[in-house]
């Protein structure tokens, strides 16, 4: 009778996780060069060898990094003093929280979109805004250069995914107990001393969370590349799991885009080992 | 995203950590498509002629959605017994969505572009419709359009935009800096400089070099101005020497000349118009259509001031880069009766003479009939010698990735992270090996 019951979610399972992690595999395996079934050359290691030697793949991997470092630290600073923002008692706090929740709400594919036209050289919102603070002498362009432009993504990514660490910030602020801030301050300590001594201890687990979370999501980034770059200009913003789709899509060359598929999966389970290992000890303190 | 909640809890087994990892590796199905059920490339019947049939264009240049629906609802009135379906996306978004649908046979009509026949028709994604061909329509049919959908001798599909790069100049900046209209690549970068001396505009110059076949195209413009090529004879690459160099070492220039507005490295075709449009560029390179929309008060700022003329030449002529497309029979259509009907009506002469303001007839005779030349006399008066001298991108199947790495290697000479000579020898010995 169990296993009658448990035989859809099985069934689910298998059908939209395990085989098509499976089928990736297999096909990591052969020369597969056109989205039909059938018959295709078994090359064995030859997909992942050529993904390791091939050095655009590992410029991509680099661009990744800097993207989910970058991304993640910034969410996370963002994230804790909007959290700190949200917790003060003040008349209109739920509008700022409903509109903290805005961003996170929004399509990446729309949040894209909205960014690219923010940036635009000719009629973008950034440029209007700082020329006329006087900030920027005369219009410039955003996205047109490969560092630069790698950077103006991170920052629509920061924009749509500081909600997410800032209210985890605002739950884990929620749960410390008034009295240690009370008991700090008969003790003599100012804000700043019990930010550092108190609030920021006791919200390691929530850090570590956030950490895990975004980290392994920023490392997948494809979407946001898509609409607004399209892994340009001179390759700047190609990440990995651009570089893969370009290959299995674009070039048709579907066995080593599973290959890379595959690969940028290892080191994101390599990424979720050492976090899972940092989550155990932090817990049994 | 299975594994979010597991790690929040305060522990953590083997087998949830796993689940996490199962989760993350969930990217990995990315191209699990590739190799997919759905039918063969071989099957799809023939189909009668009547039923639904679904249609993929795109949303950029050349007829306008509001045309493609005109011409589907006239086509259904006439023919009662199909039903057609239209879906439009981004040209950056078309192959890829021709490529993944093709296994489960969503679409029966798809547009390609001239750059794909090779691919398509050789991974049989496209059918061959040479046997369909009426043998006049190779006599009919402008030979620059003819090749869009020809590969190895074989047709792939019926052309049915027939376009290149016209250069455009707004008369009323060039008139204000007392410079006359420029005919060679030289005479344009002088006239650039003293548009900008003379501060009529700030960037003389806008292109469509962002990184996409877009930047593709200019430089396959250039390349032709030069007597650059692509590939020699034996298919190997020779676009790092010559007029290919040349062609680069150009575009650099009118960047480093401040001429260019450097927006150009993030911009296509579409920004290329509007910025043109918005009196923000004196001269540019784009496809037929802008030449409507930019003399249209409602979508410009310099509408009536907006002049077409035949691409400039270099040392070695003017050639525009071929960019027609056609339409083509999805191997996978279980209803390629229908599909053809569809295609042959919209192709016809009757229907692109109707439409000729956005995108011109594939058709040589309709270049004398009047119907044609008053709707866009002037586009009509420089298409005629511009179609009969065009360049034609690589015909080869893995064209995509040969594209690629050119896009970003011209780029990076853009950009200034290597020089022009740099650049495409990297780029001639990553295509060299593919």
């Amino acid at each position: 009778m169990a296993v009658l019951l448990l035989l859809p979610a099985a069934i689910v399972i298998f059908g939209i996780i395990v085989y098509p992690l499976l089928r990736t595999l297999w096909t990591s395996f052969f020369a597969v060069d056109s989205p039909f079934p059938g018959r295709y050359p078994f090359v064995g290691l030859g997909n992942y060898r050529r993904t390791f030697s091939n050095s655009e793949f590992w410029l991509a991997t680099r661009r990744t990094a800097y993207f989910t470092g970058v991304s993640t630290l910034a969410e996370l600073i963002l994230g804790i003093l909007v959290g700190l923002l949200m917790n003060v008692q003040f008349r209109g706090r739920w509008l700022l929280r409903s509109l903290v929740v805005l961003p996170w709400a929004l399509p990446t594919i729309v949040n894209a979109t909205m960014w690219r036209w923010i940036f635009n050289p000719e009629y973008g919102a950034l440029n209007a805004l700082l020329t006329q603070l006087h900030l920027l002498p005369q219009y410039r362009s955003w996205l047109g250069s490969p560092f630069l432009a790698l950077n103006m993504v991170i920052v629509a990514d920061v924009w749509k995914n500081t909600p997410l660490a800032a209210f985890l910030f605002l739950a884990g602020l929620q749960s410390i107990p008034r009295d240690l801030f009370e008991a700090a301050r008969v003790d003599g300590a100012g804000p700043i001393r019990s930010f550092f001594s108190i609030t920021l201890p006791l919200l390691t687990t929530t850090v570590l969370v956030i950490l895990v979370v975004r980290t392994i999501e920023a490392f997948k980034v494809f979407d946001i590349i898509y609409v607004m770059t399209r892994g340009g200009p001179a390759n700047g913003t190609q990440t990995v799991a651009y570089y893969a789709y370009l290959q299995a899509f674009s070039n048709q060359l579907f066995g080593y885009g599973a290959a890379i598929a595959y690969v940028i999966a290892l080191f994101i389970l390599a990424l979720a080992l050492v976090y899972v290992r940092l989550l155990r000890t932090e817990v049994e303190i | 995203m299975t594994g979010e909640g597991s790690l929040v809890s305060s522990r953590l087994t083997r087998r949830e950590f796993l689940k996490v990892g199962g989760a993350t590796a969930g990217l990995a199905v990315l191209a699990a498509c590739g190799g997919g059920g759905g039918g063969t490339a071989s099957s799809g019947g023939g189909g009668g002629g009547s039923g639904t049939i679904n249609a993929l264009f795109m949303q950029q240049a050349a007829y306008s959605v509001d045309d493609i629906k005109g011409m589907t609802k006239a086509f259904q009135q006439a023919n009662p017994k199909i039903k057609v379906n239209t879906t439009f996306v981004a040209y950056e978004a078309l192959h890829d969505k021709i490529v993944a649908a093709a296994p489960a046979g969503t679409y029966d009509v798809v547009l390609m572009d001239v750059i794909w026949p090779a691919e398509f028709g050789s991974k049989h994604e496209v059918m061959d419709v040479t046997d369909r061909y009426p043998a006049s329509w190779k006599t009919e049919i402008f030979p620059g359009a003819l090749e869009t959908a020809e590969y190895n001798g074989r047709f792939y599909g019926v052309p049915w935009i027939l376009d290149t790069k016209y250069f455009f100049y707004n008369k009323d900046m060039l008139q204000k800096a007392g410079v006359q209209p420029p005919t060679t690549w030289d005479e344009v970068v002088s006239a650039a400089k003293s548009l900008k001396s003379k501060g009529v505009v700030q960037y003389p110059l806008i292109w469509s070099w962002a990184q996409a076949e877009a930047v593709i195209c200019d430089y396959a413009q250039l390349l032709g101005a030069f007597g650059g090529k692509f590939l020699d004879d034996a298919g190997k690459p020779m676009f790092n020497t010559g007029g290919g160099l040349r062609a680069l070492q150009f575009m650099k220039q009118t960047l480093d000349d401040k001429i260019t507005n450097p927006a150009s490295t993030e911009s296509l075709e579409e920004d290329v118009r509007k910025i043109f449009s918005q009196g923000q560029a004196a001269m540019a390179l784009n496809w037929t259509y802008m030449f409507s929309l930019a003399n249209d008060p409602k979508e410009s700022k310099v509408s009536g001031q907006v002049v077409v003329a035949h691409t400039p030449s270099g040392s070695a002529g003017a050639p525009g880069c071929n960019g027609s497309m056609a339409l083509c029979i999805a191997a996978g259509s279980k209803n390629q009766g229908a599909a053809w009907k569809y295609i042959e009506y919209l192709t016809s002469q009757k229907v692109q003479t109707q439409y000729a303001k956005l995108s011109l007839p594939i058709w040589t005779s309709s270049y004398g009939d009047p119907a044609v030349v008053n709707t866009l006399p002037e586009v009509v008066a420089v298409a005629k010698t511009q179609l009969n001298d065009m360049i034609l991108r690589p015909q080869i199947p893995s064209y995509n990735q040969a594209s690629q790495i050119l896009q970003a290697s011209i780029q990076k000479a853009l950009t200034g992270a290597t020089s022009p000579e740099q650049a495409l020898d990297d780029a001639a010995s990553q295509v060299a090996k593919l």
